[in-house]
């Protein structure tokens, strides 16, 4: 497994995270102040110094629970609160989302031209706040100082990862199934015509040489796709035009966020079946997790800044229906936070920030790992 | 046929979601081992699966913390298994024809980068010929005698991409790469003979059927292709004719 996947992985998620908000926000007839402010909350958490560092080192990629914990974290970062269902399908749609552009990238460096794309518009959503803009572009130039000079082999590898963490996630997105590029299984279509990647040439050509390299006969023959040849190269700089599409916002044109929920029980069994298998890495898991929130600065909000709840089903009726169908284990002992209260939400935020923190707690009989996963199920 | 499923393994050596888990059957000699690698080492089991009779773990003494450590690239050679390695280095390991006596020999340096895959073929009986391949994620192949002893005869070097398979047959070497292209060299001079624009997307796996001397390639443009391999009666330079 590659030690540096879990950057790639965290900020493409982030940035799928990010447009399906920001769509929402919009769909929702949020006022703009508040929306900007959400958006520019949650990307100043994600791209604070601490929590990048942490995030960089080189580590193992963890499991989708843990990861999810993050992104949760994350969306409540600002006014903003999500129901659990809503989470859900939040996060089913990150997932699926950036599984498909990394089944798609043309080479595996391709991964990076994705990465770059996702920050690209995640400065445009930020342009007029200089501060935030600073963060991202410091985890931009780190991106390229880092990922700049992996070999091919490498990149290969990041790309074994990514995908064997998406392996078995075969979630319907009605976007993706309208555009015929996923079918009723929920498989992704992989396409058989389009450019080829750069660097490839166009199948259908042997060549045979003699040996002084003279090349004496050559066949041609009928390959089955229908490829062109590849376009230019797309820029690896902090600025340029990436020519790949793959991560830019799909959802800027106002089309309805919708996952298929029918079928979603054989979804969710297969999801709920990795949850609660004992999970031997839960330890690691959870120092892991410690450390990432421990680098995330939750702000707190200047003044009696009213919240609000964003719905990512069509209907308030449709989410509670989605909530209903939830299975049993996945749910989580979530302490809801009332945004109207602010005196009390401070002091809750505090308290779990503090839980957080890896303290040295004299327990005679538990062991440290013991302590940490018995706070997670005080949760 | 051995279908690895990450699923059941509840070997405490192998984790979960690991990396790497390639699966080969060794025809020696006297016995058939099932070889299996990962990212904590090799283990050897007699053909059955029943008893596990070696495991190896792998040092990762030199590695930086970026570095992924794993075992990977499996192949038979007389009465040795060649197993690749995360640094470069080709792990020999001594057979015997019964039993867990199994000891490793030596370390083979000639490569610096993953080894992706290893090829080998009986020595068609004469001297000095070539009869196991080694690729490496930067594109190098290196080609060798294992006897008397295992000697580096050639390589040829990469251009800039994977070789992720590799395989051997009559003294010709089928390489598969990360640009879809499908190379075939003279194993004696290392000498290019054969271009195939195969696929439009990186290579996955070649397998080749020896009595007929048909190659196969799968790649990740969602194709396979087989291709039927010859030496031309004239100038018995080795020439490649597309099948399906």
């Amino acid at each position: 497994m590659s030690v540096r996947t879990l950057p790639l992985l965290f900020l493409n998620l982030g940035g799928e995270m990010l447009y399906i908000l920001d769509q929402r926000l919009r769909a929702q007839n949020i006022p703009g102040d508040k929306a900007r402010k959400v958006l520019n909350d949650i990307i100043s958490t994600m791209f604070n110094r601490k929590f990048m560092e942490e995030l960089f080192k080189p580590q193992e990629l963890y499991s989708k629970k843990a990861l999810r914990t993050i992104y949760e974290r994350l969306a409540h970062a600002s006014i903003m609160k999500l129901n659990q269902a809503s989470m859900d399908k939040l996060y089913d749609l990150m997932t699926m989302a950036f599984k498909y552009q990394v089944l798609l990238c043309p080479r595996p460096k391709d991964v990076l031209l994705v990465t770059f794309n996702h920050l690209d518009t995640i400065k445009g959503f930020i342009r007029d706040s200089p501060t935030i803009l600073q963060q991202v572009d410091e985890t931009f130039r780190q991106l390229i100082e880092i990922y700049g000079g992996l070999s091919a082999g490498e990149f290969q590898l990041i790309r074994q990862t990514l995908l064997i963490f998406f392996q078995d996630l075969h979630i319907r997105v009605s976007m993706f199934l309208k555009d015929k590029v996923q079918n009723n299984n929920g498989r992704f279509v992989l396409p058989v015509s389009g450019p080829v990647p750069c660097g490839t040439e166009l199948p259908g050509l042997i060549r045979m040489f003699n040996n002084k390299g003279e090349e004496v006969k050559r066949i041609e023959f009928k390959h089955g796709g229908n490829y062109v040849c590849a376009p230019k190269e797309g820029s690896f700089e902090l600025y340029g035009e990436r020519v790949l599409k793959l991560g830019t916002n799909m959802y800027s044109v106002n089309r309805p966020v919708e996952t298929h929920m029918s079928g979603s029980s054989k979804n969710l069994a297969s999801w709920t079946q990795e949850s609660i298998a004992p999970n031997p890495l839960a330890k690691e898991e959870l120092n892991f997790l410690a450390r990432l929130m421990g680098g995330m600065e939750i702000k707190k909000p200047s003044g009696p800044e009213p919240g609000f709840r964003l719905n990512l089903f069509t209907s308030d009726e449709e989410e509670e229906q989605a909530a209903l169908t939830r299975p049993e284990e996945l749910s989580y002992e979530v302490i809801n936070i009332q945004a109207t209260q602010d005196q009390q939400r401070n002091e809750e935020l505090a308290r779990i920030m503090g839980e957080f923190e890896i303290t040295e707690q004299p327990s005679p009989s538990i062991s440290k790992g013991d302590d940490l996963l018995a706070m997670m199920d005080e949760l | 046929m051995v279908a690895a499923d990450l699923e059941g393994l509840h070997e405490p050596a192998v984790r979960r979601a690991d990396l790497g888990l390639r699966v080969h059957w060794c025809v020696l000699p006297f016995r058939v081992l099932l070889v299996l690698t990962s990212h904590r080492g090799i283990q050897m089991y007699e053909s059955d699966g029943s008893t596990m009779v070696y495991w190896h773990a792998l040092d990762s003494g030199d590695a930086t913390p970026v570095q992924a450590v794993f075992a990977r690239g499996i192949a038979a050679s007389g009465h040795f298994i060649c197993v690749g390695t995360w640094s470069g280095r080709v792990l020999v390991f001594d057979i015997p024809a019964k039993g867990p006596n199994i000891v490793l020999s030596e370390e083979l340096a000639g490569h610096q980068t993953p080894i992706t895959d290893i090829a080998t073929e009986p020595a068609q009986g004469q001297d000095c010929v070539a009869d196991m391949v080694t690729a490496d994620d930067s594109g190098l192949l290196c080609v060798w005698r294992s006897e008397p002893v295992f000697t580096l005869l050639t390589c040829i070097p990469g251009f800039g991409v994977p070789c992720p398979s590799v395989q051997l047959w009559q003294g010709i070497i089928a390489a598969g790469y990360g640009n879809g292209q499908v190379h075939l060299y003279e194993a004696t001079t290392g000498n290019l003979h054969v271009q195939i624009n195969a696929h439009a997307r990186a290579i996955s796996a070649l397998d080749l059927a020896p009595d007929v001397g048909k190659l196969l390639s799968a790649a990740e443009d969602t194709f396979v292709h087989i291709w039927k391999l010859s030496r031309s009666p004239e100038s018995s330079y080795i020439e490649a004719a597309p099948l399906l």
